[in-house]
C-alpha cells in the first residue's frame, strides 16, 4: 500500500514542487498519474523510491515509513518497489539475460533461483526468444518489455512506471500497457506517469491529475482531460 | 560472504576490468609508471644508504701506543680500548704493517720507501658505533687508557657523513611521500574516470534495491586486480632497470668504485613493497572513486 499525508516537497531551489498532496494506493490497483510538465509526477516517483526526502508530511510505501527511513532499509524498499523509465536504462554491455540476472544478482538471489526466475519472466513480457540479445539488436518496445522484466525480475509487490511509452509508437505503446495491465491482473500495485491522454483514456483506470503540485481530481475511468 | 557471492564479485571484477579495456589499461599504466618511478628512487636511496652505512664502517680513530709498552702492555692497552663507551670493534696494527700501507699510499715515490719502521708506533684502529660522538671517544681514550700516547681522528670527516646521510634521509622521505601522493591522486582520478563511466550501472544497481556493500565489492576486486597486475609488470620493469643500470655502472672505469647492491637479495622484500603498494593503490583508488557515486 502506498499512503502520501500532506506531503509538502520544497527543494534547495526554492521551488515548491508538492504543495500538501495526500493520496491512498490500496494493494492491487492501477492508477494513472497524469500531469502536465512541472505538476510534480516525477517528485512524487524520487520521493516513493526514496531518493529525496519529503520537507513535510507522511510518506509509507509497502510498509516503509519513508518519512524517517534509516539509510539501510532503502535497499529493501527499492526491492519492493520496480521501477520502469522512459530511457529504458538497460546496461548495453549485456544481454537480456544478464541484465536480468545483474538485477537478481544485486539483491543477493542465488545462481539456481537466477535460473528458475529469468525464462518464467521472459515468457511473461514474450521475450522468451530474444535472451541473448543485446539491448541495442532490439526494437524500443522490445527494450521496454526487458525493463518490465527487470522490475518485475525481483517480484515487488509495486511497480511504477514512469512514461513508460514516452519513447515508443502509438502501437507498440498500447501492447506495453497491456503488459502493465496483465501484470497489475497477477496482483502487482501499479502506478503508471503519463501525459498521454488518449492512451489514459483507453483503460478504464483508476486517474490520479496533478497540477502545479496539487492533487486537481481523482477518480476511477474519470480519464484524463489535459489542458 | 556467501560461496556464490564471492566468486560473482571476483567474476565481475575481472568481467568489468577486461570490458573496459581501455581505462583498466590506462590505470595499470599509469600505476606502472608510478610504482617505478617511486621504486628507483627508493632503491637509489637504499642504495646510498648501504654506500654511506660501508664508507661509515671504514671511518676508524688510530689510538697510538706509548713506544715504552711492551708486547703485554700492548696487548693490554687493546683489551682496555674495547671496553671504552661507543667503541664496537678495536684492530691492532703493528709498526711494520703501518709502514707496509705507509709505503703502499707512496707506491713509486722514492723518498718514503724503504723506511725503518721503528719511526712509527703500534696502533690500534678503532671503529665505533656512533659516528657523531667520535671525537669524545677519542678523547675518552686518550685520557683513560693508559699506555695511549695519542689519538688521529678526522672530525670533519664525521661530520661530513652525519651531514650527507641526515641530509639523504630527509630528501629521501619527503620525495617518496610526495611521489606516493602524486601516484595515489592520479590513480585515484583516473579510477574515478572508469566508475565515471559507469555510473548508469551503479544507478541502475541502487534502483534495484543493492546494498553498498554490493556494489563495491566487484570494484574492490578490479582495483586489487588493477593493483596487483600493476605491481607484478612494474616489479619486472623495475628488476631490467636495475640491472641494466647496476651492468652500465660496473661497466664504467669511473664509477666503478660504487657498490650496487645485487637485486638477488633485495627481491623479496622490494616485490612484497610492489605488491603491497599496488594492492593499496589499486584498491584504495576503487573505494575512493566509488564513494561518490553511491548516494543515489
Amino acid at each position: 500500500m502506498i499512503r502520501l499525508s500532506d506531503v509538502v516537497k520544497e527543494y534547495e531551489s526554492g521551488t515548491t514542487a508538492l504543495k500538501g498532496i495526500s493520496l491512498r494506493i490500496e494493494d492491487g490497483e492501477f492508477v494513472f498519474l497524469v500531469g502536465p510538465s512541472g505538476s510534480g509526477k516525477s517528485t512524487i516517483i524520487k520521493l516513493l523510491t526514496g531518493e529525496i526526502v519529503p520537507t513535510s508530511g507522511q510518506i509509507a510505501v509497502n510498509g516503509f515509513s519513508l518519512t524517517n527511513i534509516a539509510e539501510r532499509q532503502i535497499p529493501l524498499l527499492r526491492r519492493s518497489v520496480g521501477v520502469i523509465f522512459q530511457d529504458f536504462r538497460l546496461i548495453e554491455k549485456k544481454t537480456v539475460y544478464e541484465n536480468l540476472s545483474f538485477a537478481m544478482r544485486a539483491v543477493g538471489s542465488s545462481p539456481r533461483e537466477i535460473k528458475k526466475r529469468i525464462p518464467y519472466v521472459l515468457e511473461l513480457v514474450g521475450l522468451e526468444e530474444k535472451t541473448d540479445r543485446y539491448p541495442n539488436e532490439l526494437s524500443g518496445g522490445e527494450q521496454q518489455r526487458v525493463a518490465i522484466a527487470r522490475a518485475l525480475i525481483n517480484n515487488p509487490s509495486t511497480i511504477i512506471a514512469d512514461e513508460p511509452t514516452g519513447n515508443l509508437d502509438p502501437a507498440r505503446s498500447l501492447e506495453i500497457m497491456r503488459l502493465l495491465e496483465r501484470i497489475n491482473q497477477l496482483g502487482t500495485t501499479m502506478v503508471v506517469v503519463t501525459h498521454e491522454k488518449d492512451l489514459v483514456n483507453q483503460f478504464k483506470k483508476r486517474v490520479v491529475t496533478l497540477e502545479q503540485g496539487v492533487i486537481m481530481s481523482d477518480g476511477d475511468g474519470v480519464g484524463y482531460n489535459a489542458r | 560472504m556467501r560461496k556464490h557471492d564471492f566468486s560473482y564479485f571476483f567474476g565481475e571484477g575481472m568481467r568489468n576490468m577486461f570490458s573496459h579495456g581501455f581505462m583498466s589499461f590506462a590505470a595499470v599504466g599509469i600505476t606502472v609508471a608510478c610504482l617505478v618511478v617511486m621504486g628507483t628512487f627508493s632503491l637509489v636511496a637504499y642504495n646510498a644508504q648501504v654506500q654511506l652505512q660501508q664508507l661509515e664502517s671504514e671511518y676508524e680513530i688510530l689510538a697510538f701506543v706509548d713506544e715504552s709498552c711492551d708486547d703485554a702492555q700492548t696487548k693490554a692497552v687493546g683489551r682496555a680500548i674495547e671496553q671504552r663507551a661507543n667503541v664496537k670493534e678495536c684492530v691492532f696494527i703493528s709498526k711494520e704493517e703501518a709502514m707496509k700501507s705507509f709505503e703502499a699510499r707512496y707506491e713509486g715515490d722514492n723518498m718514503f720507501q724503504n723506511l725503518d719502521p721503528e719511526i712509527l708506533r703500534d696502533r690500534y684502529a678503532v671503529y665505533v658505533d656512533d659516528l657523531s660522538i667520535s671525537g669524545k671517544t677519542a678523547q675518552d681514550i686518550l685520557d683513560n687508557v693508559e699506555g695511549v700516547a695519542n689519538v688521529r681522528v678526522d672530525e670533519d670527516i664525521a661530520g661530513g657523513f652525519i651531514t650527507l646521510r641526515n641530509v639523504a634521509s630527509v630528501v629521501c622521505i619527503a620525495l617518496i611521500a610526495i611521489l606516493l601522493l602524486v601516484s595515489v591522486f592520479i590513480i585515484s582520478n583516473t579510477i574515478k574516470l572508469t566508475t565515471f563511466d559507469r555510473r548508469d550501472e551503479i544507478a541502475i544497481m541502487k534502483m534495484v534495491g543493492a546494498t553498498n556493500g554490493f556494489i563495491r565489492w566487484p570494484f574492490v576486486y578490479e582495483g586489487f586486480m588493477i593493483g596487483l597486475l600493476s605491481a607484478v609488470l612494474g616489479f619486472g620493469l623495475q628488476w631490467l632497470l636495475y640491472e641494466s643500470v647496476a651492468k652500465s655502472l660496473a661497466m664504467s672505469d669511473r664509477l666503478q668504485l660504487l657498490t650496487i647492491v645485487d637485486f638477488t637479495s633485495i627481491w623479496r622484500p622490494v616485490a612484497a613493497i610492489f605488491a603491497a603498494a599496488g594492492i593499496l593503490i589499486g584498491v584504495g583508488g576503487s573505494m575512493t572513486a566509488i564513494r561518490k557515486f553511491l548516494h543515489v
